[in-house]
């Protein structure tokens, strides 16, 4: 008889389960908490995009799109990219549209890493990023990010975990989870860090309407960024489109005719409705936008002062909607402290392990949660620091 | 300042603390900025949206068209001022296109309304006609929506 063999590939069963899935099933057993875990926004998709949506829907645009995906949306992407950041990408050839920046970061890793690529993922950072560039058949380095330096990786720390088989860096500001910018001279000092190193930049820009001090700088705005960096964007944060899955990658004609293929063969094209709904957030949305950030920051700035007050110590995050504040004044560890907020309080954040080792110690808060909920979720937080010792 | 507006114009009830600490500025700035707008009467009082219905108390709303001839020297303004003090007038505006005034009417039911239309805004100088239209539901008033709706749920943690 056949010797049977696993029938989950080896590379798979070592994925480490995400650390928000474990935490997700304790706080859905208590639905009366308050949850500060939620890495979407609160808001819903501003009406005249559903509406759009609903219009595209009922001319029965019901069939697959070209790959790369419709021209009139690839045109709207090229002229905001530009618009807003000052990012020129020709929609014909420098721009894909995905199922959300996931799929574009997926697909990504898969198209330019060699088998055992390495790339370097400054960490506490987004939780698909590692295991992606794994089964993209990579090495993931990564590499820690600190307090002390509000979050953005240093060069010095990235040399150090370079090897000459690094192929990327893969970088995100702003920041999930610790809400941290890099200013343009970091980001300068990056785009030569691997310009040097002739490595490519993947650049999760996924927050970039979503800072609060100063305009994003893209790692695409200088000329030699450029010629080396996917930019990865999409709609689910400013725009609120979470369930709608739609994201984007622009770059070099090259890398991207490539990840068209890669796209193609892996999804075919991004939702339909959704691209032609998305047209009408690029158009018509500017408003929209501008009062939702106006929300977040009144948030941002309640929810941080608020933890200073209680004493868990917190740098000013000036993008994205996360607060991660440190909790190393009560003793407890970022799971014992999100484990027995929870319990006591029923108010759920998310440990910052959970976002890589260099989490422990802090936890993430999400202000993209109603501000009576904020105010009540930071009363009862402070009541529990208070008890532990704080 | 703009800010500030939009937060009362939200919520009246935010204390100057409140408002300072949600726009970043000081809470003497903001006690500052709120008296001032007082005093310039860019705020012109505090009021509170109530849904009358759910009280069960009777409001009937009325939308009249009226349509004038002012005479030579009297403007719409002089008409709009007879019309404006009546203490049932809700709220009055004056149209372009196919009448002049839009007159809101709110009254304890449909017959005052009818009254009213009938005794004192049909009979006024220079008024030639009206119409009038009974408001049957109120969906949404000055950006409040007024229905029940289902929220949208999310997941209680993601990524
Ligand atoms: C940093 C970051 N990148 C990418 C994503 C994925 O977003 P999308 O919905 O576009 O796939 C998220 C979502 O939480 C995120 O926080």
């Amino acid at each position: 008889m056949a010797k049977t063999r696993p029938r989950v590939a080896r590379r798979v069963q070592t994925l480490r389960p995400s650390g928000i899935r474990r935490f997700f099933e304790l706080v859905e057993r208590m639905p009366e908490a308050i949850s500060l875990g939620i890495g979407e926004p609160d808001f819903i998709t501003p009406w005249r995009v559903r509406e759009a949506g609903i219009y595209s829907l009922e001319r029965g645009h019901t069939h697959y799109t070209p790959n790369r995906g419709i021209g009139p949306l690839l045109q709207e992407i090229a002229q905001y990219l530009d618009r807003r950041f000052g990012v020129s990408y020709d929609p014909d050839t420098e721009l894909v549209v995905t199922v959300g920046g996931s799929e574009a970061i997926d697909v990504a890793l898969r198209t330019v890493l060699e088998p055992n690529d390495g790339v370097l993922i400054p960490q506490p950072c987004f939780v698909s990023y590692v295991p992606c560039a794994v089964l993209a058949g990579g090495r993931a380095l990564q590499v820690s990010t600190s307090v002390e330096h509000d979050f953005q990786v240093q060069v010095d720390d990235l040399a150090e975990a370079y090897d000459e088989g690094t192929r990327a860096l893969l970088i995100s500001y702003p920041s999930n989870p610790t809400g941290a910018v890099m200013p343009r001279a970091g980001m300068e000092a990056l785009v030569e860090f691997a310009a040097d190193r002739d490595m490519l930049i993947i650049s999760d820009e996924i927050y970039a309407e979503l800072t609060y001090d100063g305009a994003h700088c893209s790692a695409a705005a200088t000329p030699v960024g450029r010629q080396r960096t996917i930019l990865v964007g999409g709609f689910s944060k400013a725009w609120a489109m979470t369930g709608w899955r739609l994201g984007f990658a622009a770059g070099p004609a090259d890398i991207i005719e490539a990840m068209v293929k890669v796209h193609s063969y892996a999804v075919m094209c991004s939702p339909t409705t959704a691209q032609e709904a998305a047209i009408e957030a690029l158009r018509g949305c500017d408003e929209e936008i501008d009062q939702m950030r106006r929300e977040y920051n009144q948030r941002r700035r309640v929810m941080l002062n608020r933890l200073n007050e209680m004493g868990l110590s917190c740098f000013e995050p000036k993008g994205a909607f996360y607060a991660f504040p440190s909790v190393s004044a009560t003793g407890l560890t970022s799971e014992q402290f999100a484990e027995r907020l929870l319990e006591e309080e029923k108010v759920a954040v998310v440990p910052g392990t959970a976002f890589g080792p260099s989490g422990e110690g802090f936890v993430r808060c999400s202000y993209a949660t109603s501000m009576p909920l904020i105010e009540e979720a930071m009363l009862r937080m402070a009541g529990f620091v208070s008890r532990v010792g704080g | 300042m703009e800010e500030i507006l939009q937060l009362l114009s939200e919520d009246a009830r935010l204390t100057d603390a409140q408002i300072a600490e949600r726009t970043g500025i000081s809470e003497a700035e903001a006690k500052d900025a709120v008296a001032k707008l007082e005093k310039d009467k860019v705020i012109r009082r505090y009021k509170t949206v109530i849904d009358w219905e759910r009280a069960g108390i009777e409001h009937v709303f009325g939308f009249i068209e009226v349509r004038c001839a002012p005479e030579r020297g009297v403007g719409f303004d002089a008409v709009a001022e007879r019309i404006m003090e009546f203490p049932e007038v809700h709220s009055l505006y004056l149209m372009s296109g196919a009448y002049d005034f839009l007159v809101v009417i709110q009254g304890g039911n449909m017959r005052d309304v009818a009254y009213f239309v009938a005794e004192k805004l049909a009979p006024l100088d220079h008024v030639v006609g009206t119409a009038t239209h009974f408001v049957l539901r109120r969906y949404k008033v000055d950006g409040d929506v007024m229905v029940e709706r289902a929220q949208a749920k999310r997941l209680p943690v993601t990524p």
